[in-house]
């Protein structure tokens, strides 16, 4: 997944992704592979955030239900969701969401804070907000969605 | 040449490469202090073996490098091309002597005062007086060096080091060859023989050598995590001035190295504390009548997926009296607590943090930091370590290991949709049996129990889960085995169409046998255990996940894990909120049945092992007699028991009890109690519940028939003492006054168990024997020497400070009991086992819990003298 105009100095790129009606983005860095289609196998148990055991080429994946993580409704049965793999230290995650879009190139100084309007649910994973083609893109705080100490104490 | 020679080698060898990368690094940034550490680090260590193996010339030359370094270091001599010239000088000498000492085993003769002299000039910041040429011209170039051509090469061409990621990747890699192999052979299988079936069953056999050959890379001996022991202990007994052997068996058990890294320090600091604090010194030894020579003997074996190292020493054993003054002077329990405690449990403070015993610290060890690392070590790798000692005698470690932290054979079965993996090693057996549950087949007719062979190949309907209030069982060779469905355990909605049949699991999960209900069992796979994700360590249910070889992902389960949820949540059912985490593993759990009886509201408990049966009577089939109520059961009268005649009636209440009852047909629960060959009935109101708790019970008896009262599952319950209704039905079966004080048997029984004693003293009573309890050896050796006379002696073999067998060979050495029948009662079943308690002089050997065969072996051992008994028993 490398993004085929290489990164400039002053800009990042992002892959886009929708979740609902929303178009948010990660830094493509932090991707590592995007699927569609996988079996994944519930884990009983588990928190309700986790949608279960994936398979990528011998690699257990833990699959995050995205939706779920941002306290969004659950995904319509028509939607199948496709996954955006990324690592955390050892361990591969694989965040559910709704569809993957295409990589862009953004200007960091085009991005702008939080409005202080947003709600908790977004403003908690979001990093900053981007206008892109119309729309605002809500760039996902990776790392953050992936720190589950505050949910498992609750 | 010394076994650590080779290690050494390849280990300087490395370090001398990095040390010239790290030196001209250092020439070009003076100021960089990671490197002049890690320089710094590499000599001293260097140095520190040297030292250690005993090779001077190395040593004295690595020694003054280090004073000069050491001087970089603190900032008292800069960095200058000179001092590093000389360091390399002094490097290069190094090199020089290792390579002769690869070459021939020995240090090569030479004088190095030249180039030590400029270093330690160096170091005295005289730097100007010597160059740098000096130093390495003159004396470099020593003869051995031309003499030994490749020496590291004649070194490294043995062993490869390969870092474990390469081998993780490769094992990885292999995996999905695997898959990919397993792919192919299902294609091919579907299109029947074609040009490819050959070379691909070639493939598919490399690849199989090829995983098992890319495992083999993780497994060592544990031999080598032992070798520098020998020379460790060589040089503690001589600083000590003790004469020590060490002996080593089982250096060829292999195991994981990942394990074997994580134990290589354990054990190192076991031994030490052996050498150091256990064994006692010549002179000590000679006084306690022990030969001069202390030995510490190290021995590993496989045992069922376990290695078992003991590490055991013959020395002065651990001082229960001190380590409890210690505890109490440290603050880590207060007077009370001790006095509570155990001789064992006060033993166990040995692995608290910051706890030492030894009156002096000596270098050697003694600082309080140990065991408890050493716990904590063994204990992150999934072990265990348990401590006996005899006072006097000396102490023995024992550490349970797992083989390897990666491959498990594993059963694969499926649950509500789902498949798990269970590790091979805790399953015991499977059993086919019909779901069908609310109509247990009507038996009131004939009261005879399901034929054994009917049981032993049960398929479909011939065995079936019955439910004791919320709980289902399953009677399984004339036990009751508790049952959990796994898929109700673990919260998953049950398919719509339920299986006709399903299968339990009979898994052991330490000393507690459960059932686990599953819809469906399929083959068992090798598989290999990857940790769970983070956000999944919660659930102690699962003990690693894995990826079969269709490639699908699925949990493993830790039976531990299942048994201890089920101990905590079996009472709240599916739908409750998620179990609590347990306590603590270690603490033994019962399975007790609880049922009501007499319409009183506290239920009543019973060790869920002590009943032979649960059966619902046909009110109809109970007859009146002089001796009370009996029914026909197993083809002979049963007497029937109501607990407490009075508030009697028949049926109990009926709201109490399981659905589906035939209203047309009345019965009866009964608990069936069986000692012998005869069995006696308690009629009870109402079976409540199995649950799994300990018990323990906290108000003594408040009348007869009853233990005391205990919490059970987080409630008040009465523990019933089967053996005084035991005694109860049979002194009304064999009409009474067989009694006679003057021709009862008189038997001691020793146990430290309170719980076993319970049990033990009431069932002997009831069997006609006039019990005398002690709780330890040391008890009932102070019962003989009173004059206590008995005829027979009942002894559990694991106890704290004297055990069963060593109590055995003390009363057989002389005294009154010398003679006597001894009955050597155990948890652990097995040859080898009753052949030990044979010869340290026990008559007969009996499993714990078998009263009927301890009953058996104690009447058969007083056969001679026992004509009433005979009569009574028979």
């Amino acid at each position: 997944m490398q993004p085929n105009h290489a990164e400039a100095a002053d800009s990042r790129a992002y892959v886009t992704l929708m979740m609902g009606e929303q178009l948010c983005g990660v830094p493509v860095l932090v991707v590592r592979d995007v699927l569609a289609g996988q079996m994944i196998a519930r884990i009983p148990l588990a928190p309700p955030e986790v949608a279960g055991n994936l398979n990528l080429r011998g690699r257990i994946v833990t699959a995050i239900d995205l939706r779920c993580r941002l306290r969004l409704p659950p995904r319509p049965g028509h939607i199948k969701p496709m996954s955006v793999v990324t690592e955390q230290g050892p361990e591969l995650y694989a965040l559910l969401v709704d569809q993957v879009r295409e990589v862009v190139s953004l200007r960091i100084a085009d991005m702008e804070r939080n409005p202080p309007t947003l709600p908790p649910n977004w403003a908690e994973h979001s990093l900053g907000i981007y206008r892109v083609d119309q729309q605002l893109m809500v760039v996902l705080d990776v790392e953050k969605l992936l720190q589950f100490d505050t949910v498992l104490a609750a | 040449m010394d076994d650590l020679l080779p290690e050494f080698l390849t280990e300087t060898n490395e370090a001398l490469a990095e040390l010239d990368l790290a030196l001209v690094k250092l020439e070009r940034t003076p100021d960089d202090k990671a490197t002049l550490s890690l320089i710094f680090r590499l000599v001293h260590t260097i140095k520190g073996t040297c030292g250690f193996l005993g090779l001077p010339r190395l040593e004295h030359v690595a020694h003054a490098a280090e004073n000069v370094l050491g001087r970089v270091r603190d900032g008292e001599l800069t960095v200058t091309p000179a001092v590093i010239s000389l360091i390399l000088g002094s490097l290069d000498r190094i090199k020089a002597i290792v390579a002769a000492l690869g070459a021939t085993g020995a240090e090569p003769a030479g004088d190095d005062s030249a180039i030590i002299a400029a270093l330690n000039r160096a170091a005295a910041g005289d730097l100007a007086a010597e160059p740098a040429e000096a130093a390495v011209a003159a004396p470099a170039a020593p003869q051995p060096a031309q003499d030994t051509p490749p020496a590291d090469n004649q070194v490294g061409s043995q062993t490869i080091r390969v870092t474990v990621d390469v081998l993780e990747e490769l094992m990885t890699l292999v995996g999905e060859l695997v898959l990919t192999r397993n792919q192919l052979l299902q294609l091919s299988r579907a299109q029947g023989t074609s040009a490819f079936s050959a070379p691909l069953q070639r493939l598919s056999s490399i690849t199989s050598d090829l995983q098992e050959g890319v495992m083999k890379t993780r497994m060592q001996p544990i031999g080598n995590a032992w070798n520098k022991l020998p020379r460790l202990v060589r040089d503690l007994a001589q600083e000590t001035a003790k004469k020590i052997t060490l002996e080593m068996r089982g250096q060829d058990t292999e195991l994981d190295r990942q394990v074997l890294e994580l134990m290589r320090d354990p054990l190192t600091h076991m031994v030490r504390n052996s050498a150091d604090h256990g064994l006692e010194t010549p002179e000590e030894r000679r006084a306690a009548g022990k030969p001069e020579t202390g030995r510490i003997l190290l021995n590993a074996y496989h045992e069922g997926g376990h290695i078992i190292i003991e590490v055991s020493d013959d020395g002065r054993g651990l001082d229960v009296a001190r380590i409890r003054d210690k505890a109490l002077s440290k603050g880590l329990a207060t007077e009370a607590e001790l006095a509570a405690m155990t001789d064992t449990q006060i033993r166990a403070f040995i692995f608290r943090a910051g706890f030492s015993t030894a009156a002096a610290v000596t270098a050697i060890s003694g600082r309080g930091v140990g065991m408890d690392v050493v716990r904590s070590n063994i204990e992150r790798i999934g072990g265990t370590i348990d401590l006996t000692s005899v006072f006097g005698q000396g102490s023995c470690f024992t550490i349970k290991i797992p083989l390897t932290l990666a491959i498990v054979s594993a059963l694969i079965v499926s649950a509500a949709g789902e498949r798990f993996a269970i590790p091979q090693i805790s399953v015991m057996e499977l059993v086919r049996v019909g779901r069908e549950v609310g109509k247990v087949p009507d038996r009131s007719n004939s009261l005879a129990p399901i034929p054994m062979e009917e049981t032993d190949d049960a398929v479909g309907a011939g065995m079936s889960i019955e439910h004791i209030g919320q709980t289902p069982v399953l009677r399984l060779r004339d036990r009751l085995l508790p049952l959990i469905s796994l898929g109700a355990l673990l919260r998953m909605e049950e398919g719509a169409a339920q299986p006709k049949s399903t299968t339990v699991v009979v898994t052991a999960a330490g000393s507690l046998m459960l059932g686990i209900v599953v819809d469906e069992v399929f083959d068992t796979e090798e598989i290999v255990v990857k940790p769970v994700a983070p956000i999944l360590r919660h659930v102690t249910m699962f003990s690693g996940n894995t990826i079969l070889g269709d490639g699908s992902v699925i949990m493993i389960l830790d039976p531990n894990g299942v048994a201890r949820s089920a101990g905590v949540s079996s009472r709240s059912g599916p739908a409750a909120a998620p179990a609590a985490p347990a306590t603590a593993a270690s603490e033994e759990r019962v399975a007790l049945l609880l049922f009501r009886a007499s319409n009183q509201t506290t239920p009543l408990a019973v060790p869920l092992s002590l009943v032979a049966r649960l059966e619902d009577i046909s009110i109809a089939k109970i007859e009146s007699s002089a001796n009370g109520f009996v029914t026909q059961y197993r083809g002979r009268l049963m007497p029937l028991i109501a607990m407490d005649p009075d508030k009697f009636t028949f049926g109990g209440d009926k709201a109490g009890e399981p659905a589906g009852q035939a209203q047309t047909d009345p019965t009866q629960p009964v608990l069936v109690f069986a000692d012998g060959d005869r069995s006696m009935g308690l009629m009870v109101d109402a079976i409540v519940d199995v649950v799994h708790d300990r018990l323990r019970i906290e108000i003594g008896a408040p009348r007869p028939g009853l233990l005391g009262t205990a919490i059970i599952d987080g409630q008040a319950a009465d523990v019933l003492d089967t053996g005084h209704w035991l005694t109860t039905a049979w002194r009304d079966w064999f009409g009474g006054g067989q009694d006679k004080a003057a021709t009862r048997r008189r038997v001691l029984v020793v146990e430290d168990s309170d719980f076993f004693r319970q049990l033990l003293v009431p069932t002997l009573s009831a069997a006609g024997y006039e019990v005398t309890a002690a709780s330890s050896a040391a008890e009932a050796l102070r019962l003989r020497d009173g004059g206590l006379m008995i005829d027979a002696i009942v002894s559990d073999i694991e106890m704290p400070d004297i055990d069963g067998l060593g109590f055995a060979r003390m009363v057989r050495e002389a005294g009154p009991w010398a003679a006597l029948p001894m009955i050597a009662l155990t948890g652990r079943g097995g040859a080898a086992e009753a052949e030990r308690g044979r010869d340290a002089g026990f008559t007969d050997y009996v499993e714990k819990m078998q009263r009927d065969l301890l009953i058996e072996s104690l009447r058969q051992c007083l056969s001679n003298q026992a004509g009433l008994m005979d009569m009574a028993l028979n």
